[in-house]
């Protein structure tokens, strides 16, 4: 009998941790080698990017003004007061993520009562902030659809919207995955035992941002 | 073994609500700093400007993936995971740059 729970216990322990023989949690070793691939799927994109740079035959160009054979002006497409405040948007959201990681690691320990120790919050507040991202990005691609630059019209307008594209659908992604969190949370509540749950969740969306901060440079202000 | 496992897991502790705090601030001065030099044509025209704007992005890089992900406190074998590929992918884009005469 006391074997035979013995074994059940080991057996509901190995359910609940997932350690593999370096120590480390699978899902956490799963989640760093799936960011790295994606190191080199964003980096082909951004090197794609660079190579058509400059390369366009013809306009809208992303720095310059551009007057068409028809006599039709187009100014700079891109809009950096937009795209900045977008920015700012998504960097204040991987404080939130890094915010909610704590108060579900230290759920009910002195300190994390109140705002600090709500994890619902900080995961609304860090899926709100993508979303309003995600907001900025239908803007811009709205806007410059409008303005008369689609993924057909030159290098730049396929580059450009191959590579923020995907970055954008990440950013969906992300989001999605953090209103499961919240879903949870709400329904039975985050604890210091799920907190693995939360951080590759995390580690995915500060990857998303630390993307963000390449692209913002070289796509946007690199002229 | 327990302590092994919870060792490997969590090396260091992770930074406190004061570092975030400090992290964010930061990352909001770069990236001011950033947009407001877009802003200075003198500037835009100069040899500085990329230079300047792609290591104060390194900078921002680096504090995310050290404070932000822990990569800082974390397990080496999650360090070794994250800068091979992003190793390669530079190599990549380098490659890629000097193949097409960037």
């Amino acid at each position: 009998m006391t074997t035979a729970t013995a074994a059940a216990g080991a057996h509901e322990a190995h359910e609940h941790t997932h350690y593999t023989t370096t120590g480390l949690d699978n899902r956490k070793i799963a989640i760093w080698a799936f960011i790295g691939s994606e190191c080199m799927l964003f980096g082909s994109l951004i090197s794609t990017y660079l190579v058509y740079k400059g390369r366009s035959v013809v306009g809208p160009f992303p720095h310059e003004a551009w007057t068409s054979p028809t006599g039709q002006v187009f100014k700079p497409i891109l809009d950096i007061p937009v795209t900045s405040a977008s920015t700012f948007v998504l960097l204040m959201s991987s404080l939130f993520m890094v915010l909610a990681l704590a108060a579900v690691e230290n759920k009910g320990k002195p300190g994390y009562e109140g705002t600090l120790g709500s994890s619902k919050l900080w995961l609304l507040a860090t899926a709100l902030a993508g979303a309003v991202f995600l907001g900025f990005q239908a803007y811009e691609f709205t806007s410059f659809v409008h303005e008369g630059l689609t993924i057909k019209t030159n290098l730049f307008g396929s580059s450009f919207f191959t590579l923020t594209g995907f970055h954008g659908t990440h950013v969906a992604v992300g989001v999605l995955w953090l209103m499961t969190l919240l879903f949870i949370d709400m329904k039975r509540g985050l604890g210091p035992k799920d907190t693995i749950l939360v951080d590759i969740c995390a580690l995915y969306w500060h990857f998303v941002d630390v993307v963000w901060i390449v692209i913002f440079t070289l796509v946007y202000l690199i002229q | 073994m327990s302590n092994d496992r919870a060792h490997a897991d969590h090396v260091h502790e992770h930074p406190t609500w004061k570092q975030y705090k400090w992290v964010a601030l930061w990352l909001f001065v770069i990236t001011v700093v950033e947009v407001w030099a877009y802003y200075i044509p003198a500037f835009v025209a100069s040899k500085a400007f990329v230079p300047a704007l792609l290591l104060m992005s390194a900078v921002k890089f680096t504090i995310v993936v050290m404070f932000y992900m822990h990569l800082k406190y974390d397990h080496s074998l999650f360090r070794k995971l994250f800068t091979g590929p992003l190793l390669i992918a530079g190599a990549t884009l380098v490659a890629f740059l000097f193949l097409f005469k960037r």
